[in-house]
C-alpha cells in the first residue's frame, strides 16, 4: 500500500494517464478492499444468490459499454448486454463463480470510489477506461500464465521417458479449473453478450442466415466486418 | 462489404408426398399389424439404411424407435434461429446440467439442440470407469447430430488384427465391402476429392467442399515436405454439393446439428426414411423400446421382438422372419443380453463369451494449433460445414512406431472471431472496432486415434439399477491402454511438427483430455468373425446362434480403424440386407 499512500495527495484530475493506471493498480491490488465497508451502488456482497437489481444491471451495462462502446456501430448498452450478463451469471454460473463475479463488481466499485471518489457508473468515461485497463492487464497476465502451464503439462506428457502402468487414461487427468479472474468473466460475458445480440451480429458484424454458397478465398479489405456464425 | 448473392435460390422440400404410416400410443385408432417380413430395431444411421434396403427389396418392414418422432424439416424448430433468439444465446444453464449429468461433460449440452439428446435421468447407466455416453433417442437417432465425416476403410484396416495378432481377424476384406460403399455413397451423398490413397480409398464422391486459402497454403507445403506421404485433403463429408432427389445442395449455413431445412446433410430423415416410405412397405413405430428378441430354441430362430411402449408401458410382441438390430452398440448388446436367456444365461449371441466385450471408441482431443501470418488480405464467404483431413501415415509404407495402428487429423484454418478478444489485451472503442473485423488466420488439427480391441473393455447388465421403465441398465467398464497412450504423444507432436514446418507461427500443443465414449464412436460389442467360438456374428452380420438375426450397427466391428465409422456401418448394413433378402428367397431363413 506504500505506493498508494505516497500518491494519496494526488488530485485525480491532475495525474497523467500512466500515473492513474499505477494508482488504480495499487488500489485494485490492495488487500484493504476485501471485506471493506460496502457503501456503493447496490452491489450486495453477502448474498450472491439473489437476482440482479435494475441498478446492478445498469452497472453491468456501463462495464460492458466501457469495453464495447458506441463507435460506428451501437455499443454494448444499446444491445442490452448488462441484462444478458446478469442472466448468464444467474442461470449458468456455478455458485463459486457467481460469488467471484459479484465480489468483482463490488471490488471495482470500491476501487472507483477510492480512486475518484465516485462509484463506477458515476465515474467519467476516461476514469472507467483507466479502471478497466488495469483489470484487463491483470486478467491477461493470469490467462497467459495459465496457458503456459497447460502447454507445460502437455510437454511433460510428451517427454515422459517411462510409461506408467495405466489402465485408466492416456491423457492428463481432467480436473476442475481454478476460477478465472472476475474481469475475465466480465469481459467474456460482455463480448459474448454483445456479439451474439442482433445488433452485434447484424451491425457490428455481417450476418447471413443462409449464405447459399462458399467462396474459399476472397480478397479482404481493411474495415470490412467479420462474418458472424450461425448460432 | 456486400453480401454475395446465393448461386441459386434454395428450395426447402418435403421428402415425399407419400404418407409414412406411424402408430404409437397417441394414435391408437391405427391398429398395428403385428406381423412383418422384417423388424428393424433402431432408426439411426444403420437402422434407416436397413429399413430402406429391406423395403426396396420388397419386404414389409416395421421400424422400431424407442423415442419420439422428429419429422423432417417441420420439427427442426431451431434451424433458422439467430444466436440472439436463444435466451442464453445457445449456451447451457445449471438447470440443464442437473438434468443432464453426462451430457454436461462435453459440448453436447447446449440450448440449441437439447431436444435431440436422450435424457440422462430417464436412462441412467453405471460407469465402472468414466465412460461418456451421448445418445439420441428419437427417430433418426444420432444421424441428426452426427459430424458427417465419411471415410472408407482399406485393407490396412481389415487385415490389421490378423497381422498384429490382436483380437480376431475380420471375416471380410475391402473387396467385400467396396461395392456397398459405392452403393451407400451414391444415395447418401458424400462430398470428397479423389486422392488415390491406398489407406483411404476413393469413392463415389460429389464435388469436394474446397479448402480455403489458409488451408491451401499449408497443404501445398506439407505435400512437398513429406513427398506426399502426409497430406491435407478436403474433409469427406455427408453434405451435398449437388442436389439429389428431394434434397437441396448445401447452403453453407454450418448449422447441421439443428437439422437441415434443405435436407442437405445425410440423416435418416433426409435420406433413408423417405426412400423406405416411398415403397409403401415401411411402418414406423416410435416410443417402442425393444426389450427382448423372442427366440425359439426348437427352430433356432428368432420369431420376433418384444416391445415396451415408452408411454403406456404396454408390452406387444411383433413377429417377423428376419430381424435387424441397429439400436447402437451399447443398446444392441444390452438387448441381446436380455434375449434367449432360457438357452444362454448371458443372452443371445453370448455362446462365444464375447458379447458385450471389446468395446472401442476413438481417442482424440489432442493436437496442435497456430497462426498463419501474412494473409490479412484474404478471407472467405459462407460457412463451410467441413474442414480438412490428414489421412493416416503412421505404421504404413515402411513407417514403424513403438505402438500399433495410427491416427488421422481433422482440422481447419480460418480467421478468428470476436471470441479471441477474451484472451487479448484491450478494452474500449479501438478494441471493439478490431473485434468487429476478422482476426488473424489460425489453423489447427485434432487427431482421431485407433483404439485397440480389448476383451476387458466391456458392457454388462447392472441388475441393481433400473431406468425409468424398470429395465436394468448397462454397466460399462472401459479404458484406453498403453498403445493409445504412446500413440497420443505422436498425435500431439506430429501436428506441432507439421504446423511448424509449414511456416505456421506461435504453434501451441494441447491435450484436452479424453475418456472413452467422448468420440461418440462406440463400437465392438458383438464382433464379426470367422469362428463362432470367438465371435458373435459371421461375415454377413448374422448371429451365429440365430441365423435370422442381423447386427449391423457399430457393435459388429472387430477393430476400430482410425476413421469415422458411420459410412462403414451404412455399407455393412446394405450388404447384410442384400444377403438377408437373398437368404429369404433361397428359403434359408
Amino acid at each position: 500500500m506504500t505506493e498508494l499512500e505516497n500518491q494519496s495527495d494526488y488530485a485525480p484530475d491532475m495525474i497523467t494517464r500512466r500515473e492513474a493506471i499505477l494508482r488504480v493498480t495499487a488500489i485494485l491490488g490492495g488487500v484493504a478492499l476485501v471485506g471493506g465497508t460496502a457503501l456503493l451502488t447496490g452491489c450486495r456482497e453477502e448474498n450472491t444468490d439473489v437476482p440482479f437489481t435494475a441498478d446492478e444491471i445498469a452497472y453491468l451495462d456501463e462495464i460492458a459499454d466501457t469495453i464495447l462502446p458506441q463507435t460506428s456501430t451501437p455499443g454494448a448498452k444499446a444491445a442490452k448486454t448488462g441484462a444478458l450478463m446478469a442472466l448468464i451469471v444467474t442461470d449458468s454460473y456455478s455458485p463459486r463463480d457467481r460469488k467471484i463475479f459479484r465480489q468483482g463488481m463490488h471490488k471495482l466499485d470500491k476501487a472507483s470510489d477510492t480512486a475518484y471518489g465516485v462509484s463506477f457508473v458515476k465515474a467519467t468515461p476516461q476514469q472507467r477506461l483507466t479502471l478497466l485497463n488495469v483489470l484487463d492487464r491483470e486478467q491477461f497476465d493470469e490467462g497467459e500464465r495459465r496457458k503456459a502451464e497447460g502447454i507445460k503439462r502437455t510437454e511433460a506428457f510428451l517427454s515422459e521417458k517411462t510409461a506408467p502402468v495405466s489402465d485408466v487414461n492416456p491423457a492428463p487427468a481432467m480436473t476442475e479449473q481454478p476460477p478465472a479472474h472476475y474481469f475475465r468473466m466480465m469481459k467474456e460475458l460482455a463480448l459474448m453478450g454483445y456479439f451474439t445480440s442482433e445488433i452485434g451480429c447484424t451491425q457490428a458484424q455481417r450476418y447471413a442466415e443462409t449464405p447459399g454458397r462458399y467462396d474459399p478465398c476472397v480478397p479482404y479489405h481493411a474495415g470490412e466486418k467479420a462474418w458472424a456464425p450461425h448460432a | 462489404m456486400t453480401t454475395p448473392e446465393p448461386l441459386s435460390q434454395p428450395v426447402a422440400r418435403t421428402p415425399s408426398a407419400r404418407h409414412i404410416p406411424i402408430f404409437n400410443a397417441r394414435n391408437e385408432d391405427v391398429m398395428p399389424d403385428t406381423n412383418y417380413d422384417a423388424i428393424v430395431v433402431g432408426s439411426g444411421i444403420s437402422g434407416g439404411w436397413a429399413a430402406k434396403e429391406l423395403t426396396e427389396k420388397g419386404l414389409r418392414v416395421l421400424l422400431l424407435e424407442r423415442g419420439k418422432n422428429i419429422e423432417h424439416i417441420k420439427d427442426y424448430v431451431n434451424a433458422t434461429k439467430g444466436p440472439w433468439e436463444y435466451p442464453h444465446r445457445g449456451g447451457r444453464t445449471r438447470a440443464m446440467e442437473e438434468l443432464y449429468p453426462v451430457l454436461k461433460r462435453d459440448y453436447a449440452l447446449n440450448e440449441k439442440n437439447l431436444d435431440y439428446w436422450a435424457s440422462d435421468k430417464d436412462s441412467p447407466y453405471t460407469e465402472v470407469k468414466r465412460f461418456d455416453w451421448y445418445r439420441g433417442y428419437h427417430v433418426g437417432g444420432r444421424s441428426l447430430m452426427w459430424g458427417r465425416q465419411s471415410y472408407r476403410w482399406s485393407d490396412f484396416d481389415f487385415e490389421a488384427n490378423a497381422k498384429d495378432g490382436i483380437a480376431i481377424d475380420w471375416p471380410i476384406r475391402y473387396a467385400d465391402l467396396a461395392p456397398w460403399y459405392d452403393h451407400v455413397e451414391k444415395h447418401a451423398g458424400i462430398a470428397g476429392s479423389h486422392e488415390g490413397l491406398a489407406q483411404l480409398p476413393d469413392g463415389q464422391f460429389q464435388p469436394a467442399m474446397p479448402l480455403n486459402c489458409g488451408e491451401e497454403l499449408i497443404a501445398g507445403r506439407l505435400t512437398k515436405l513429406f513427398e506426399g506421404r502426409r497430406r491435407i485433403i478436403p474433409g469427406r463429408t455427408a453434405n451435398l454439393t449437388k442436389e439429389l432427389t428431394g434434397r437441396s445442395a448445401c447452403q453453407y449455413r454450418n448449422a447441421c446439428w439443428l437439422g437441415c431445412p434443405y435436407g442437405a446433410y445425410f440423416s435418416t430423415q433426409s435420406s433413408t426414411l423417405p426412400a423406405a416410405a416411398k415403397t409403401g412397405r415401411m411402418t414406423l413405430r416410435p416410443f417402442a423400446i425393444a426389450s427382448e428378441v423372442i427366440y425359439d430354441k426348437n427352430t433356432k430362430r428368432a420369431t420376433g421382438v418384444r416391445v415396451l411402449d415408452a408411454i403406456t408401458n404396454k408390452t406387444t410382441d411383433y413377429k417377423a422372419r428376419v430381424i435387424f438390430l441397429c439400436a447402437s452398440t451399447l443398446n444392441t448388446a444390452w438387448l441381446l443380453m436380455r434375449s434367449a436367456n432360457d438357452v444362454w444365461p448371458g443372452g443371445l449371441g453370448s455362446s462365444s463369451g464375447e458379447l458385450g466385450h471389446n468395446l472401442m471408441d476413438h481417442h482424440f482431443r489432442a493436437g496442435a494449433q497456430g497462426k498463419l501470418e501474412g494473409m490479412g488480405d484474404k478471407y472467405y464467404n459462407g460457412r463451410r460445414p467441413d474442414g480438412f483431413y490428414i489421412p493416416r501415415y503412421r505404421n504404413l509404407f515402411g513407417d514403424k512406431r513403438p505402438y500399433l495402428r495410427g491416427f488421422g487429423y481433422q482440422g481447419s484454418a480460418g480467421r478468428e472471431g470476436w471470441s479471441r478478444g477474451v484472451a487479448e489485451l484491450g478494452v474500449g472503442a479501438q478494441f471493439k472496432e478490431a473485434m468487429s473485423e476478422p482476426g488473424q488466420w489460425s489453423v489447427g488439427g485434432t487427431a482421431f486415434g485407433e483404439m485397440l480391441p480389448n476383451h476387458a473393455n466391456m458392457v454388462s447388465l447392472d441388475q441393481t439399477k433400473k431406468d425409468k421403465w424398470g429395465l436394468p441398465v448397462q454397466k460399462i467398464d472401459c479404458a484406453t491402454g498403453e498403445n493409445e497412450r504412446m500413440m497420443r504423444k505422436d498425435m500431439i507432436a506430429d501436428m506441432a511438427e507439421m504446423l511448424d514446418q509449414t511456416g505456421v507461427k506461435k504453434v501451441e500443443i494441447y491435450d484436452a483430455g479424453y475418456f472413452p465414449g467422448m468420440g461418440i464412436h462406440e463400437m465392438g460389442t458383438a464382433r464379426m468373425g470367422r469362428d463362432p467360438k470367438t465371435s458373435v456374428l459371421n461375415s454377413h452380420n448374422q448371429i451365429w446362434d440365430a441365423a435370422n438375426v442381423f447386427v449391423t450397427d457399430g457393435s459388429c466391428m472387430a477393430s476400430s480403424a482410425c476413421v469415422n465409422p458411420s459410412l462403414t456401418y451404412m455399407a455393412l448394413t446394405a450388404r447384410a440386407a442384400d444377403f438377408a433378402v437373398g437368404e429369404l428367397n433361397r428359403r434359408n431363413l
